[in-house]
């Protein structure tokens, strides 16, 4: 049965009607219209869907509606500011740091979880830190130089 | 080296099909122009590299350039993006039309300044003389283009190039980089569906029944669509879709066919249809010569695609017109097939491309078309939406065929090969779209009124398919190429990025070691003394400088290794050279790669590819294989198909040769094949055991170990 529910989404209260079970990935993606956050599996194992919640990275396909009530979330869309694009946004493009991008909102999450905790990460921490997340296009050194690129600057 | 020459002269085929100059331009009057290709935008930043040539041969700033994105209303049908193709077929066909486009502009201007040609200034689209100006923008009008693109007028030297050669960002990044709606999955349409399709197990047989009484009442539920074994959901939201796929899923019972084969290589080699010898150079002299022989045979699985996002498309039909959009390759194919599996006639559908995640070869992207059209035919109307869940996309994309070769040598006394033999067996590795009577497209086979499901084919040489790079592109005196053709097909099989040339260097680029090693010879010297083609001996060279390969250091467990190969045999030259760790698993540290792709048109963008090819063969190479069980392919999800992760991944080098006066070629597959070869040949310099058998796992390490003791 539908339920009414309102989240923070990028500092915003939204609402919406959904089954409690609806993964927050369809909440996102086809009620609030951010569509930055992306299916890729369903389960928890590429990290396409990452988002943060309380700040920690968390796979949005496989966290429930009725989990995240109360809690704050950001999506690749909130991590800019206005028009202002976030540090990592910036370093990913003066890298090229992407072929198809269809992973990259996923990876910058994670990036960005990484950089919140650790200004300066060792190429190594980027690594373990972006592991959980899989790029098929072969983008990784790329994407590791670029997340070192943001903390420098 | 008469290949290069035959290039620059033969009329692009591109050109021959489409050969309006209002096909591939439009000037419009705020200073910017429209490009048409039939190409289109897979992640590898062909739009971008597209645009450079057309701002390049129009003399203007790549700003100005908009690429329209294919749209077979309004493209010129340019077949399949595919095979490292796009810069020789679009990118030809812009240049030449661009490089008459600006001719004819130029003309224009000058009879209205009213001054003879030698006198203007142009710059950026702006023609000035004797104190007045015009411009491009104010010249153009549709009658202008309305013409066949000659091939008279002088196409800009590479010596002036301002644009091409140098480094651009890609067009598409700034959108998918900020999380904005660029891909096909994020287009919402206003009244849109979401479509499910629910998949029989992959060895489909028939429905036997389908109890839809519990799913009928879900909320939100438009419409469960049926037809034969073709079973698929419309809903108001996409969990809702979702929902009712999987209990539909449980409450189907479906009749199933025999398993696949349980040693697919074998059953290769058991079920060859055709034998076919396509190299053959015989030299009694020479091989009277042999001291010793050597034989071995290699394999490669079947392999999956596994984009990380899955098929996607949208269809309407409105008023009996089917409207598509795809992130197929190939869309005028496509329409084509659509046409077949719905009875429609052509002209009644448009299929438009919209960008979707890489795809490395024919996935499930036109598949995702037709079962978007099916359930658009219950929809009253609305858009419909499908997207593919993560098993269908494993289960029912097409893989990457499984391959065996087998290769025997003979040496001379001097370590120099007199005689090679190449055999291998394997499915075809092309069944797209728009090539057979039957509609290549997976819904179309489930049908109450199904269509045959055609056969993978293969692409005749010189590019070839299964056989591509089958024949060796060293100079032996005495050689054999045997292609064996299966055409049955345990799982249904299409192109993979790079095709057959990946399993064919792999072989012989071992075995080119493991006869360096009988010979006692260097790998590196072993290949140049059998290699006259000067830009193969210079990647091959170029990548031994830069991974200072004659001051290896030994040391437990590390080794290094070669591949080489040039794409095709008339493509981009590519030179690999790996270091490997091997201790529990093979780990890549490092990968140095040589390219030539003659004129560079993007560098980085080359550089991109060569780097993504490297890391991704790694991947095909140490990890990856679909495993198939009894009801056909076992791999449904990453845990049963894993892929290098950010962790595994090597550091890679790229030494790119800008050769400009030499017509440019494709990146994408080059690496593919000796980035391959390179590891098997480091892990068999590193152990002093030789795995022939993909991909180099812990657990046939630890085999090759423990026979070997
Ligand atoms: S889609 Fe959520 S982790 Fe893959
Ligand atoms: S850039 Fe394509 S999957 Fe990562």
């Amino acid at each position: 049965m539908a339920e009414h529910f309102r989240l923070t989404v990028n500092g915003n209260e939204s609402e919406l009607e959904a089954s409690p079970d609806t993964p927050l990935l369809y909440a996102l993606r086809n009620d609030l219209g951010l569509k930055g956050t992306r299916f890729g599996c369903g389960n928890g194992q590429c990290g396409a869907c990452f988002v943060l919640i309380d700040g920690h990275p968390a796979p949005a396909c496989d966290t429930p509606l009725w989990s995240v009530a109360g809690k704050i979330i950001t999506t690749v869309e909130g991590l800019s500011k206005g028009r202002e694009l976030h540090p990592l946004h910036n370093a990913f493009l003066a890298e090229q740091a992407a072929q198809c991008g269809y992973c990259t909102s996923g990876i910058l999450i994670s990036a960005a979880a990484l950089l919140a905790k650790n200004l300066r990460p060792t190429e190594r921490e980027v690594r373990e830190a972006l592991d959980r997340n899989l790029c098929r296009c072969g983008s990784h050194n790329r994407m590791v130089r670029a997340v070192l690129r943001a903390a420098r600057e | 080296m008469n290949t290069v020459a035959e290039t620059r002269l033969k009329r692009p085929a591109s050109l021959e099909k489409n050969p309006r100059l209002s096909q591939w331009l439009h000037v419009h009057r705020d200073g910017t122009v429209s490009i048409y290709s039939g190409k289109v935008e897979i992640g590898q930043g062909i739009l971008t590299a597209l645009a450079q040539i057309a701002a390049e041969e129009l003399g203007i700033a790549v700003e100005r350039i908009r690429m329209v994105p294919a749209d077979t209303a309004l493209s010129p049908d340019e077949g399949v993006t595919s095979g490292s193709l796009s810069i020789q077929d679009s990118g030809v066909a812009l240049r030449r039309a661009c490089a008459q486009a600006r001719t004819l502009l130029l003309e224009r201007a000058t009879a209205r300044l009213g001054v003879s040609g030698g006198d203007l200034r142009v710059e950026d689209g702006s023609v000035h003389a004797a104190g007045r100006s015009t411009s491009f923008w104010e010249c153009a009008d549709d009658a202008l283009f309305d013409r066949d693109v000659e091939e008279t007028a002088a196409l800009r030297s590479p010596r002036d190039y301002r644009v091409v050669g140098k480094p651009a960002p890609r067009r598409d990044l700034p959108d998918k980089i900020a999380g904005r709606p660029r891909f096909i999955q994020d287009m919402a349409l206003p009244g849109m569906l979401y479509g499910r399709v629910v998949r029989p197990p992959h060895n489909f047989a028939g429905l036997i029944s389908l109890d839809d009484s519990k799913v009928k009442s879900m909320p939100g539920l438009a419409a469960i669509v049926r037809d034969g074994g073709f079973v698929g959901v419309l809903a108001e939201r996409e969990d809702v879709a979702i929902s009712a796929q999987r209990a539909l899923r449980l409450a189907a019972s479906w009749r199933e066919a025999d398993p696949p084969p349980r040693d697919v290589h074998t059953w290769l080699k058991e079920h060859a249809a055709e034998h076919r010898v396509i190299s053959e150079k015989e030299n009694a002299d020479a091989r009277s010569r042999a001291t010793r022989a050597l034989e071995a045979s290699y394999t490669k699985p079947f392999l999956s695609h596994a984009s990380i996002g899955p098929s996607c498309a949208i269809a309407q039909i409105d008023d009996g017109k089917l409207a598509v959009w795809t992130h197929s390759q190939g869309i005028f194919n496509l329409r084509r097939d659509l046409a077949l599996a719905l009875g429609m006639r052509e002209d009644a559908i448009v299929v438009r491309h919209a960008e979707g995640a890489g795809c490395y070869g024919h996935n499930g992207a036109d598949d995702a078309a037709l079962d978007a059209a099916l359930l658009a035919r219950a929809a009253r109307g609305r858009p419909v939406q499908v997207q593919w869940m993560r098993d269908d996309e494993f289960a029912w994309a097409p893989c990457g065929p499984a391959m065996a070769l087998s290769l025997r040598a003979a040496l001379d006394a001097h370590g120099g090969i007199v005689d090679w033999e190449h055999e291998l067996w394997s499915n075809g590795h092309s069944s797209r779209p728009g090539r057979a009577d039957d509609p290549a497209l997976l819904a179309a086979w489930h049908l109450a009124r199904p269509h045959k499901r055609p056969s993978a084919i293969n692409m005749p040489l010189p590019a070839g398919a299964a056989d591509r790079n089958a024949v060796p592109i060293y100079d032996f005196p005495s050689q054999r190429v045997v292609n064996h053709y299966v055409r049955e097909m345990p799982v249904r099989t299409s192109a993979l990025r790079s095709l057959g040339a990946y399993a064919n260097v792999f072989a012989i680029e071992s075995f080119m070691d493991e006869l360096a090693q009988t010979a006692g010879i260097d790998p590196i010297a072993f290949r140049l003394r059998h290699l006259k083609d000067p830009r193969g001996r210079a990647v091959i060279e170029a990548a031994a400088w830069r991974a200072e390969w004659d001051r290896w250091k030994p040391a437990e467990g590390r080794g290094h290794g070669i591949g080489f190969a040039r794409y095709k045999n008339l493509g981009a030259y590519c030179a690999a050279v790996a270091e490997v760790e091997v201790g529990h698993d093979v780990r890549v540290e490092r990968l140095i790669l040589a390219v030539d792709v003659g004129l560079v048109i993007n560098p980085d963008g080359v550089i991109n590819q060569i780097e993504g090819g490297a890391i991704q063969s790694t991947s095909w190479t140490l990890k990856e294989q679909v495993k198939l069980g009894a009801r056909g392919i076992a791999s449904l999800g990453w845990e049963d198909y894993p892929i290098l992760k950010f962790s595994e991944a090597p550091v890679v080098e790229v030494e790119l040769i800008d050769r400009p006066e030499l017509p440019a070629v494709g990146a994408g597959e080059a690496a593919q094949g000796p980035t391959a070869a390179a590891i098997a040949n480091a892990v068999a310099h590193a152990l002093g055991l030789r795995m022939r058998d993909l991909p180099l796992t812990h657990e046939r390490i630890a085999a090759a170990i423990s026979q070997s003791t």
